[in-house]
């Protein structure tokens, strides 16, 4: 290499080696009396000297700089020390689980210097797959709840750990000596390290034993199996091999047993073309309930029934099964339900590829569905029972029992964790009623909820994102948990607790590695230590025994279903009196996340509603009562009468209300305050089973109204194929446009396809094109994008007022289409949703135009266009004039029509310092006065071109994603750079778009990067927007 | 400019006013104590203000999400209300500038007052612009201005910058014009002015206006001029002011009826609030004589005239909402007529359509009464029309889904009550302290025919300095 070393020189003077440059060459400061300022001619004859001159000047400049620091920051404390391997800005990734109750998904925690800011799905699980649901998405939010507790405490009074671990020990104890019983009542635990610490409990007190129930119970399944199989589990379910599926109440998608893992699956059987690995058939979804669901909302069949029908149904079902299937009939039962028939005809010519499940909770009607579906062969194809599922492990009659003995005075002690019977079980007033007398009661709850409130001691648990922990949610699957964050609030962990009690070593880290040891590392391969298998497992967050635990048994059916039949007919009383269904919302579930504001205000899938609970009604039933939308009315059952609003559903059974449970938590926090009716005293006990229905209910018009808050008020399409495009299976099967609708404009030169006239140039996007294509035949509804999408990029909670004004916030929403019997043209028949509607789910947001209306309309440039087809949102540019907003024909833009942080009127959690410890530091907490939008997630693929940048590669194929595309169970969203030919969008267009693939008002030509895929329905008769069209023509 | 006058033509001034009479007449309120109506009206305009700025000042403290919009109206009172204004801020430059040109005389009794309403409609509007920003404080950034911000500069293809441009360059030129006009008459107050203070002030507002030759040839082309530059801006203002709705893609917007149906509109509003200003001055400074009945009723001629324009437009839109068959048009249409807000729409027809054509009757056009009546009822309708234009258009476009109401709250409703007061306190404060007719160009009407004045010059009030009478502007 040459030298390339140079001489620089300062001046001509050293250039020229000048004399006087050179004598004072050494000296540091010039000579002052030669360069001060000319004094005379400068600063008009003033002393002012260069130095103080410059003082001032620099003064001045400190001055200025100072007062025109607009915004001080507040609190950016940076590391003194920096943490080993933590980088400020680069997130961390640890696998863990999330496990509420019985709930769970294998998931990523994003952390963020060391607090986790977002949840993912775990692509490992063969479960969950990458997928998550609302629940889960939002669980993150619970972890910053500053209504929770900071510290063990006695009543109402805060007290330290050593003292309560002192008190509680005395008073087991103290109860143990006596031989009075110590009950451990929790909720479905799914860990069978947890199980093992709760008998390492009951063995130091002998007269403890562990009540398990459910809020939402599924025992009477597990009942049902004892009796059918001799094994009493939950079967696990291959809903994507079922061709015919029939459900009879079970809202499999949404809230029964383990959606997480039947969404997927579900999906998987009703994917079609390219996004179905180019498959031309789907699976043909039957469903039988009383209210609309989110899972009968996505069937192609759908009857409304009585919850009384149930069991009736199912042994009518069996019954014409049998008869196609040469079988022997459960007696006569005669009940008339549209579309019974055609189901028995497709179950039964899909014998072998069928599968049937009902949601109830009656021992008698599950027995009739295990026969049913033993008839048709579905044990060893779509239903696997050696492979039992443990999300619901609740025992209804050990908890009913658990309350006798508590209301006779039987109970010495008891420990609730993970449980709130006096809010969610049917007689939590009686258990409320003793509480108090019991010399020891004790709640593990994060916060002083309903049941925690009447014990003597709360020791609190950290959320499991502090915690360790391990899940088995199905046979042969385990699960880590590993915290994310160290503990917020002085709370201990169940185990430790439990441990500390039993006298044993308190560190459940080191006793759950001790277990793993023992139980799990003799099961694995290919590990030369523990350690070894121990970070492998912690890395991946799971771990999958290689032999496969299958539970072994026989699945041949040695029930008696004549008799279960006998039972439903003896308790089935036909009739015109109403009837009441209780239902889990997709959002709320039980209620144990009620305070998380997330949650609350995500809309219902189908109802659209947030931050309430409410009676729902069929319009004729309405009608019949004398109440419309929003009128309260009085809803009577089992001696017990609430006020609730009204909700018109279509697709309710009539003469039947449904109300969810999970609202009305007088004592989880400030969000859920106030929301919503508690219906769970409603249940009925049937042999001591819990029934979320009701006979002999009455509903009366209560005077006065309480507004629901829905962020969609107009039910119907309107007949605009612009918008939702919908064929038929059989249609598709010949032609792949089946359903598409192809607008021409009308020129001169004749009609023409509306995206060959336009008046601008278009963008290039010659690196990457971002794009996404939403399949219609996938999503179904669950919302998990909507929360993903609020944890991701800082959306607000505007609380049920401002939903009211139609003002919520959220970037991406699911609309929900009814179909309508009316005409085309008669526009005010169109408003009004068919009696039970075909419903279509269609995500919607910013559609990222290429021709954006938004973009030329803004006065002040604040919304451009970037060279990859973003459509982008400059916030401290923006004046707030709102044109955009009005431009979009999509109606995706929002406005921050208040300051949504730290602002009383809005005390979510951008209201304190610990919620806002949730805040994506990625994304601009936007202020008042400026619209947002969805940004396709600019910060992952700027973040996800930096690191390919940073190691010199293009970005992978499908190596950015947006939070929503990440978040969708179902895959329903797809994102990615339609630029690069080996991303999964680029293959699905390549075919698509010739066939399903359309644009959402592809006529005013704005150019979206967002396609949909038709929603192609499994029926036989014409859906009934298209049928409406084919009639006009 | 030379023209003949009919010696059967009626005299535009009645009650065979003298020169100095027209002086007397119209300088007498500016000189004399504020009276007692004058007074009460004043003080509920500074009261409605107060109370106004109260609410404005809530508005932007606590955030525009006082107001009843929401994620689908994203307009509703705020741009009704600046659309209304800016409307009603069209008749003074129409009688200034079109009818000067048009060499209507008549007008010279009304333009003064006419004009005055449209600088303080036009204020009204302003005040709106910056009202419904988000962040008015970062309103500047809408102006064209070098700035520190690299290539940061306004979106040319936004028709609201075209509105910045379009009604700040119209309010310039309706002020100038405005102020232009009062010189001769500032002076003739100035001459007439007993106390050294008003003297000072009506002389240094009067910018030395000495009533020679010379100065009155300048005043007469800077008027002939600037009625030129003004007369295209009549067109131009709510001709862009209807390209922020026909340059959109909302059905209802996207129009291209838009500009001159808005120009139409706007005139029938502002001859509407022209009729009621003038109805009430006439009344409370005794200036019948100057604006008679024929004034009043050559205005309604005017307003039945554009009212039946714009009666076109809204049938001509439905036709074309029908012929065109594009379906979201035609749905938006027969939503406006049948839908939620179709009341709103019933109220624009039968305020702007049926109205109006009640002055095909000659007793109902000359009569105060109705007169007024039927001025009130248009400008409800004009209203009306620019709220259902937004609000029904937007409230239901494209996706059903976000389909949503919009009811005004107490801020929607008392903003627009802020205009009033912010509009009338204006309007009183120049009624007493600013010359209400136009002196100088009333006095060359006087003489409207061929025949000789009535009255002899006398009686010229002490300190007056006589304009030239034998000076007509339009003879010369």
């Amino acid at each position: 290499m040459e030298n390339t070393s140079k001489r620089y020189w300062k001046g001509v003077e050293e250039l020229r080696n000048d004399a006087t440059f050179i004598k004072n060459a050494n000296s540091e400061f010039a000579n002052p009396d030669e360069t001060s300022l000319d004094s005379d001619s400068l600063l008009g004859g003033s002393n002012t000297q260069r130095r103080d001159f410059l003082k001032a000047m620099g003064f001045g400049m400190a001055a200025v700089t100072l007062a025109a620091c607009e915004t001080p920051v507040h609190k950016a404390i940076p590391y003194l020390n920096k943490p080993e391997f933590t980088i400020p800005s680069i997130s961390d990734y640890y696998a863990s689980t999330y496990v509420n109750n019985g709930d769970f998904a294998s998931i990523l925690v994003e952390t963020r210097e060391g607090r986790p800011i977002k949840i993912e799905g775990n692509p490992l699980s063969t479960i969950s797959k990458g997928g998550t649901t609302a629940q889960v998405q939002a669980s993150l939010l619970s972890l910053y709840d500053i209504d929770k507790l900071k510290g063990p405490q006695r009543g109402n009074a805060s007290i330290g750990w050593d003292v309560a671990d002192r008190e509680i020990i005395n008073a087991l104890n103290t109860v143990a000596a006596r031989g009075g019983a110590v009950r451990i009542v929790t909720s479905t635990i799914i860990s069978p390290t947890t199980k093992a610490v709760v008998a390492d409990f009951i063995a130091k007190y002998p007269t403890a034993q562990h009540v398990m129930y459910d809020a939402n119970s599924a025992f009477g399944m597990m009942q049902a199996n004892q009796t059918s199989f001799g094994k009493a589990a939950i079967p696990s379910y291959a809903f994507d091999k079922a061709e015919t599926i029939v459900s009879i109440g079970a809202d499999f998608l949404g809230t029964w047993v383990a959606p997480i893992a039947y969404m997927r699956a579900y999906a998987e059987g009703r994917k079609i073309g390219a996004v179905g690995g180019g498959k031309k058939s789907m699976s043909r979804h039957y469903q039988f309930e009383t209210g609309l669901s989110m899972t009968g909302a996505n069937a192609d069949y759908r009857s409304p029934i009585k919850p009384s029908q149930e069991g009736v149904l199912a042994v009518a079902l069996y019954n014409k099964v049998a008869q196609k299937l040469g079988g022997t009939t459960l007696g006569s039962v005669t009940i008339d339900v549209p579309h019974l028939d055609k189901a028995a005809t497709d179950l039964a010519r899909t014998r072998g590829r069928s599968l049937v499940v009902a949601g109830s909770n009656d021992p008698d009607v599950q027995v009739v569905i295990n026969a049913l579906n033993s008839m048709l062969g579905s044990y060893g194809s779509t239903i696997d029972l050696n492979i039992p599922v443990y999300t619901r492990q609740g025992n209804d009659l050990q908890m009913n029992g658990f309350i006798n003995d508590a209301k006779a005075g039987r109970v010495g002690a008891v420990l609730f964790f993970g449980a709130n019977p006096v809010y969610d079980h049917p007689r939590g007033a009686e258990l409320a009623e003793v509480l108090a007398k019991m010399p020891l009661s004790l709640s593990f709850s994060d916060r002083a909820d309903e049941t925690a409130s009447l014990c003597k001691y709360i020791t609190p648990v950290p959320h499991f994102l502090e915690s360790w922990g391990d899940a088995e949610p199905q046979a042969g699957q385990l699960t880590l948990i590993q915290p994310a964050i160290s503990y917020i609030f002085k709370t201990r962990q169940f185990e430790s607790s439990l441990l500390t009690w039993a006298g044993k070593p308190s560190d459940y880290q080191v006793y759950l590695k001790n277990h793993w040891s023992t139980t799990y590392y003799p099961q694995s391969t290919g590990f030369d230590s523990f350690d070894s298998f121990w970070v492998k497992c912690l890395y991946d967050g799971l771990f999958v025994p290689q032999n496969g635990q299958t539970v072994a048994g026989a699945t041949t059916f040695a029930g008696n279903a004549a008799q279960a039949a006998t039972g439903i007919a003896q308790r089935f009383k036909p009739g015109t009196g109403m009837e009441m269904s209780l239902y889990e919302k997709v959002s709320i579930g039980t209620g144990s996340m009620a305070n998380n504001p997330w949650l609350q205000e995500m809309p219902d899938p189908v109802t659209k509603a947030c931050w309430d609970n409410y009676a729902a009604l069929s319009q004729k039933t309405a009608n019949y009562i004398g109440v419309t939308q929003n009128d309260l009315v009085t809803v009577k059952a089992n001696g017990k009468s609430i006020e609730l609003p009204v909700m018109i559903q279509p697709g309710q059974a009539d003469n039947t209300v449904s109300v969810a449970i999970g609202y009305g938590r007088e004592k989880a926090g400030k969000a859920a305050a106030g929301v919503g009716k508690n219906v769970y005293p409603f249940a009925g006990i049937l042999n001591g089973y819990v029934l979320f229905t009701a006979g002999s209910v009455t509903v009366e018009k209560a005077g006065g109204n309480h507004e629901v808050a829905q962020t969609q008020t107009h039910d119907t399409v309107m007949g605009r194929r612009a918008v939702v495009q919908e064929g038929r299976l059989v249609d598709y099967v010949k032609n792949p446009t089946a359903g598409r609708y192809f607008p021409k404009v009308v020129t001169p030169e004749g009609p023409v396809d509306p995206a060959n006239i336009t008046l601008w140039h278009g963008y290039g996007k010659p690196n990457h094109s971002w794009g996404m294509v939403i399949d219609l035949n996938s999503c179904i509804g669950c919302n998990a994008c909507v929360v993903g999408c609020q944890a991701e990029n800082n959306v607000q909670v505007v609380g049920r007022e401002e939903v009211l004004m139609r003002r919520e916030m959220h970037w991406i929403r699911i609309d929900r289409y009814y179909s309508s019997d009316a005409e085309a043209e008669d526009f005010s028949g169109l408003e009004i949703a068919s009696a039970n509607p075909e419903v279509v789910f269609q995500p919607m947001l910013c559609q990222h135009c290429s021709n954006a209306p938004c973009e030329t309309v803004c006065p002040v440039l604040a919304t451009t266009h970037s060279t990859e087809g973003l459509n982008q949102m400059t916030y401290n540019r923006c004046i707030g004039t709102r044109y955009c907003a009005n431009n979009c024909p999509y109606k995706v833009r929002r406005f921050n029509w208040f300051k949504y942080f730290d602002n009383d009127n809005f005390d979510y959690h951008f209201n304190n310092d610990l919620g806002k410890m949730v805040i994506n530091p990625d994304v601009t907490v936007r202020s008042r006065g400026v619209i947002e939008k969805c940004s396709f997630c600019v910060q992952r693929i700027q973040e996800g071109k930096l690191t390919a940048k940073k190691e010199r590669r293009r970005p992978l194929p499908d190596e950015i994603q947006s939070a929503c595309a990440q978040a969708c169970p179902t895959n329903a969203i797809i994102f990615g750079d339609m630029n690069n030919p080996e991303s999964t969008i680029s293959k699905v267009l390549e075919t698509e778009m010739t066939e399903r693939a359309f644009h959402v008002l592809e006529e005013i030509n704005v150019r979206p990067q967002i396609s949909y895929l038709t929603k192609i329905r499994n029926k036989d008769e014409m859906p009934k927007q298209e049928a409406r069209q084919e009639s006009q023509v | 400019m030379s023209h003949v006058t009919s010696a059967v033509r009626t005299p535009l001034v009645t009650g065979g006013k003298t020169y100095a009479d027209v002086t007397e007449d119209i300088s007498r309120q500016v000189e004399g104590r504020p009276t007692r109506e004058w007074t009460i009206a004043f003080t509920i305009s500074v009261v409605v203000l107060i109370y106004g700025t109260a609410c404005v000042f809530w508005t932007w403290w606590e955030g525009l999400g006082v107001w009843g919009l929401n994620k689908t109206v994203g307009w509703a009172w705020d741009i009704t209300n600046f659309v209304w204004w800016v409307g009603i801020g069209h008749a003074g430059t129409l009688i200034s500038a079109i009818l000067l040109l048009f060499r209507q005389k008549w007008r010279t009794a009304v333009n003064r007052s006419a004009e005055a309403m449209t600088i303080f409609a036009v204020l009204c509007a302003a005040s709106f612009i910056l009202m419904h920003m988000g962040r008015p404080w970062l309103a500047y950034w809408a102006l064209p201005l070098p700035n520190t911000l690299g290539s940061l500069w306004v979106n040319f293809k936004s028709p609201l910058v075209w509105d910045v441009f379009a009604i700040s360059t119209y309010f310039t030129v309706s002020l100038v014009f405005w102020y232009m006009g009062l010189l001769p008459d500032l002076a003739t107050i100035r001459d007439r002015a007993r106390s050294k203070v008003s003297r000072y002030i009506y002389g240094a507002f009067s910018l030395g206006w000495n009533g020679s030759a010379k100065t009155w040839a300048r005043y007469e082309y800077l008027s002939l001029i600037l009625a030129g530059l003004s007369t295209p801006l009549v067109l131009s203002v709510h001709t862009i002011v209807s390209m922020d709705f026909a340059t959109s893609v909302i059905p209802g917007w996207h129009t291209t009826i838009f500009p001159p149906y808005f120009v139409a509109g706007a005139i029938f509003s502002g001859f509407a609030m022209v009729q009621n200003l003038m109805l009430i001055i006439r009344v409370v400074f005794k200036l019948e004589d100057y604006i008679t009945i024929e004034h009043v009723e050559s205005m309604n001629k005017i307003i039945t005239l554009t009212g039946s324009i714009v009666g076109v437009a809204y049938l001509t839109e439905f036709f074309i909402a029908w012929y065109s068959g594009v379906e979201f048009e035609s749905y938006a249409f027969i939503n406006r007529a049948t839908g939620p807000y179709w009341w709103a729409y019933a109220a624009m027809m039968t305020c702007n359509v049926v109205s109006p054509q009640l002055f095909w009757s000659r007793a109902i056009r000359r009569s105060i009464v109705w007169t007024f009546t039927i001025s009130v009822v248009v400008n409800i309708g004009m209203w009306f029309e620019r709220f259902v234009i937004i609000v029904t258009s937007l409230h239901r476009d494209y996706l059903p889904s976000s389909w949503a109401m919009f009811h005004p709250t107490l801020f929607d409703i008392s903003d627009y009550i802020f205009s009033f007061g912010f509009f009338f306190t204006l309007f009183l404060l120049f009624a007493k302290f600013l010359p209400v007719v136009n002196m100088a160009e009333v006095k060359a009407i006087i003489k409207s025919s061929s025949e000789k004045l009535p009255v002899s010059v006398s009686g010229v009030a002490k300190g007056e300095r006589v304009a030239n009478p034998t000076f007509n502007k339009d003879v010369d």
